[in-house]
């Protein structure tokens, strides 16, 4: 899904302000829990809230860092480590591999607007 | 296995003629019969298992004592706590090999040579093809009159020393002072003894016979620096004194010591440690020759003059003496293994060097000590002010190493022992002096077959092939292939420094990178933080990293600036750094809420304070339960009802307590002398008051505490990272203690201090941990990883040998003074209390995730079935909340 292709399934969550650079926030969207996170450089990345490994709703107060080139969270559960933008588990500690969902994110005028229809990552 | 008693079924009834000797090549295993169960005989079958790859025996041991064998020379360890279990030697699983047969509690009595058995005092006949006698020695004790009396003990087996220990703890609780003893002997195990005594809080005085202390070991200026030192450490010594009587006291018990000069003195314990006898008794009742001091004479081989007949350790006469060490003697369970397995190997002569800590004294004596060669030179350094004698005895031009005597300071040990009978080729003085003596002097180079660890006959090159070839990139690797520094230990830093060089030499870096972003270790980047006082991360990573961090080394730099003084820890850009624990100062539970802990110190609560927990508990209808650390745990608390809990507890005067952070925790402590029988020092007032002092300050890992009001030690102190245990004197102070996983008992740092003394040591060790240790290391794992250990640690921190304690003093006083609560300050400040939104487009919506069912009485969360399954569900506490 393309968010230009598709404007109007746009929904606007939060103010930019709202969020702290480098940490996470969880947000409701059509009932679903979603976990943002406000990078550096502004840039906001929006994965599932639900921790795949121990099912709790927690990915967003995950630690948020580098692995190469990838921006990652790492569960607070049990420390897996997840690529923010594609949902891909980078370290399963010695688990089976399991996938965020990820939406796309744009800010306008310092909104942050979130593409309703979940993307799989 | 390891057996209780003999047991009926060793009886061999049926086989007590003569094998013909024609039977001994057929295929049935050959039995090998073991007389002791000491650490010798420990060596020998450990080497023969291994070594007897076609199943030519099978092994019978026999020993008197009712302990698997265990470490003999690490016996006064016993006074710090190690155990029969910790001291037990090398892998419990020889004993469940098929091969071997363990029987304890068997003490051996007769020996029939032409039947080829031994006979034990409970009857039991033992049928062998061969025997090895290793009954080791037992202590003499000298004619004098009143040496069997009660309260006179020797000190040689781990019952003698419980004995001792018991006596001890007895007397002084009847006598209700402090109680006097006497050692009699001035050697290496009378100095073990009498500092054994003083752990124990014993005055005592050391009667030496001979002009000096350690007359075998070192020479006459040694044993006169030795006695200043002992003598400087409160224990009174007496050379040249021989002990003419000892008397009881009304009560039948051991009351006082005549010396032969007609003096006297009180004690109420008396150790006798004036030497070993070869326990040979065996062999002279089967009309086996002795030697002129006694112990089986045997060849090089250890064989006796009855082929079927060897011996090994103390009881062997090997080369006209016996040898009271214990490197020589695994020496002969090495040959003897070689030979029983069809071997030529031979004795190579006895390495007496010895090296040990008495009294937390170093003395070494090595090769040629006395300097007996002809022609040989002494080189002496002497300070006689910083209580050091170091002398090495060199060849008639000055050029070879010889052998000498270090006392006070053996840190040039392991460097030198290994060059002995070797051209040193660098300034002898360079290993004298009081700086580069432990690293040796740089560009010193040892030879492939220098013998590094005596103890277990390890050259440097084996340790070089060990890395080289075998793959070993850490000392535990090294150790598991070559066994360097298993025993005693003394040799690890050349061990250690062999290693690191061949890994260079190799091209291989052990990585001690902390994550992909930082190479350095805590430590190293704690150093950097500390020297560049950078505050913020980004500072951090741009000069000293590389990319924007991780779960690994964010919440390492949090935890360094913390403890560095950086303010709160969720000031500015630090919050982004904290573990959830930490970012939210609650503990994480598996369904997402937290939980939360006031902090009691010393676990000691007002009836207000209980009652303001359990209203609080109650209005937000949450599971307590009570902690290992004497507090109290509430849980089931959604991230957004925090602030409100936190409200009510500060209130009612609680303050975080750091439940959630790698930091203190608990100081925990027994009721102690104000309200207890038996507590001699209040210990609730002591833990009160260091929970008070080290509240907040971050650590590489979570700290605990305790205290213990009397020796009975109800606090379980020594579980813990700092325990500290009264005495009549004042405090005991163990460190390196956990429970958990690996559970580890606190060793000894330092005695009898009083409270001002008590708390600066605890100051400086806990800063010199916090600086020093890994990321997640407790305080047991860092002590066994530093080099040097708690005699390491016991030198910077007690005897200030780095001379940074006033700096780490300092360090901890800062803490102590910038403390602030660090839930107070979040109430405080509107900015920080923004995060504690369930969501930050609904923040008055509840996670409706969060399910709960009853039990006993409280709330536990629901588990997916019951979800599922439509249980009765309490979906979070919606009670009024008193604001």
């Amino acid at each position: 899904m393309s968010l230009d292709a598709a404007p109007e399934s746009l929904l606007a969550v939060c103010r930019l302000t709202d969020l702290v650079p480098e940490r996470g926030a969880a947000a409701l969207v059509d009932g679903e829990q979603v976990a943002l996170f406000r990078m550096v450089d502004d840039e906001v990345l929006a994965v599932q809230q639900l921790d795949p490994y121990s099912g709790a709703n927690v990915m967003s107060r995950g630690i948020v860092g580098t692995r190469g080139e990838a921006w990652t969270v790492a569960s607070p559960m049990y420390k897996q480590v997840f690529d923010l933008r594609t949902g891909e588990c980078l370290d399963t500690q010695g688990r089976e591999p399991r996938r965020l969902r990820t939406w796309p994110v744009r800010c306008r005028d310092g909104v942050v607007l979130l593409a309703r229809g979940p993307r799989e990552g | 296995m390891p057996q209780e008693k003999d047991r009926p079924e060793e009886i061999d009834v049926q086989d007590q003629t003569p094998p013909d000797p024609a039977d001994t090549t057929a295929d049935r295993p050959r039995r090998l019969v073991v007389v002791g169960a000491g650490m010798v005989a420990h060596r020998l079958v450990e080497a023969l298992l291994q070594r007897d790859t076609t199943g030519a025996f099978t092994v019978t041991v026999l020993g008197e004592e009712e302990h698997p064998p265990y470490d003999r020379v690490g016996l006064t360890s016993f006074f710090a706590g190690r155990d029969a279990e910790q001291l037990a030697l090398g892998d419990p699983a020889l004993w469940d090999d098929d091969r071997v047969d363990l029987v304890l509690g068997s003490r051996v009595t007769g020996l029939d040579r032409a039947a080829r058995t031994v006979t034990t005092a409970t009857g039991q006949v033992h049928r062998y093809d061969e025997l090895v006698l290793a009954t080791g020695s037992s202590a003499f004790v000298p004619p004098v009159a009143g040496a069997d009396l009660p309260g006179v003990f020797v000190y040689r087996t781990l019952d003698d020393v419980a004995r001792l220990q018991r006596w001890v703890r007895d007397r002084a609780e009847q006598h209700d002072r402090p109680l006097r003893g006497a050692v009699v002997g001035g050697g290496l195990l009378g100095l073990e003894a009498a500092g054994a005594l003083q752990s124990m809080g014993v005055h005592s005085t050391v009667v030496e016979f001979a002009p000096r202390l350690m007359a075998v070991q070192v020479d006459e200026a040694g044993g006169h620096a030795l006695q200043r030192i002992i003598t400087r450490l409160g224990i009174e010594v007496r050379t040249s004194t021989a002990t003419t009587a000892i008397t009881a006291g009304p009560d039948g018990a051991v009351a006082a010591m005549t010396f032969s000069d007609g003096s006297s003195t009180d004690v109420d314990v008396v150790v006798v440690a004036a030497g070993i006898r070869p326990r040979d008794e065996l062999a002279r009742a089967a009309g086996l020759a002795v030697g002129p001091r006694g112990g089986l004479v045997v060849d090089d081989a250890c064989r006796s003059e009855d082929p079927h007949v060897s011996a090994v350790g103390e009881v062997a006469c090997i080369r006209g003496a016996t040898l009271g060490l214990v490197a020589p003697g695994y020496t002969m369970a090495e040959i003897l293994t070689d030979r029983l397995l069809g071997g030529q190997a031979t004795f190579p002569g006895a390495d007496t060097s010895t090296k040990l800590k008495l009294l937390g004294v170093d003395v070494a004596s090595f090769g040629d000590a006395f300097a007996a060669t002809p022609g040989a030179l002494e080189v002496v350094y002497a300070d006689p002010a910083a209580g050091v004698y170091k002398k090495l005895v060199l060849s008639d031009d000055a050029e070879v190493l010889l052998g000498g005597i270090l006392v006070g300071d053996a840190s040039a040990y392991a460097s030198l022992r290994p060059m002995v009978g070797r051209r040193l080729g660098v300034d002898p003085a360079a290993f004298l002096l009081p700086e580069g003596a432990a690293a040796g002097p740089a560009g010193l180079e040892l030879p492939d077959e220098a013998v590094v660890c005596s103890c277990n006959n390890v050259t440097a090159g084996a340790v070089r092939c060990a890395v080289s070839e075998q793959g070993a990139c850490d000392l535990a690797a090294v150790k598991g292939c070559t066994r360097a520094g298993t025993s005693c230990g003394s040799c690890l830093p050349s061990v250690k420094k062999l290693m690191t060089t061949e890994l260079e030499k190799s091209g291989l870096t052990v990585s001690r990178a902390l994550c992909e972003h930082f190479e350095q270790t805590r430590a190293e980047l704690f150093e950097i933080v500390r020297v560049t006082r950078l505050t913020t991360f980004s500072e951090i990573i741009s000069r000293h990293g590389r990319g924007r961090g991780c779960d690994i080394c964010k919440p390492v730099v949090a935890s360094v600036l913390a403890s560095l003084g950086g303010g709160h820890i969720l000031a500015g850009e630090q919050a982004a750094l904290q573990d959830t624990n930490d970012h939210v100062m609650a503990n994480l539970q598996k369904d997402g809420s937290y939980s939360v802990v006031p902090r009691i110190p010393g676990g000691e609560v007002t009836a207000e304070g209980l009652i303001a927990i359990g209203e609080v508990a109650r209005d937000f209808g949450l599971y307590t339960k009570i902690t290992g650390g004497q507090r109290i745990d509430l849980f089931g608390v959604r991230l957004e009802q925090l602030p409100a809990v936190w409200r009510r507890l500060v209130a009612a005067g609680f303050e975080s307590g750091h439940a959630y952070g790698k930091s203190l925790r608990t100081v925990k402590s027994c009721v102690g002398s104000t309200w207890c029988r038996y507590g001699v020092q209040d210990s609730v007032g002591l833990a009160v008051a260091l929970e008070l002092r080290y509240r907040g300050l971050r650590s590489p890992h979570k700290l605990k505490l305790g205290v213990s009001g009397c020796a009975r030690e109800c606090a379980e102190a020594r579980g813990k990272d700092v325990g500290v245990i009264a005495t009549e004197q004042g405090w005991n102070l163990y460190v390196g203690g956990n429970g958990g996983a690996t559970p580890r008992h606190a060793q000894l740092l330092a005695a009898d201090l009083d409270n001002d003394t008590l708390v600066r040591t605890v100051d400086r060790f806990l800063m010199y941990y916090v600086r020093t240790a890994d990321r997640l290391q407790r305080t047991a794992a860092w002590l066994e990883e530093l080099d040097g250990g708690l005699d390491h640690v016991r030198e910077v921190v007690v005897e200030d040998a780095l001379g940074i304690g006033a700096d780490l003093e300092q360090a901890m006083a800062a803490h102590v003074d910038g403390y602030a609560d660090e839930w107070a300050a979040v109430l405080a400040d509107p900015e920080q209390l923004r995060k504690f939104t369930a969501f930050v487009n609904a923040p008055d919506h509840v996670d409706e995730s969060l399910q709960y069912v009853p039990e006993r009485g409280q709330i536990r969360p629901a588990t997916p079935s019951e979800r599922t399954g439509g249980a009765v569900l309490i979906a979070g506490a919606e009670l009024e909340v008193r604001r």
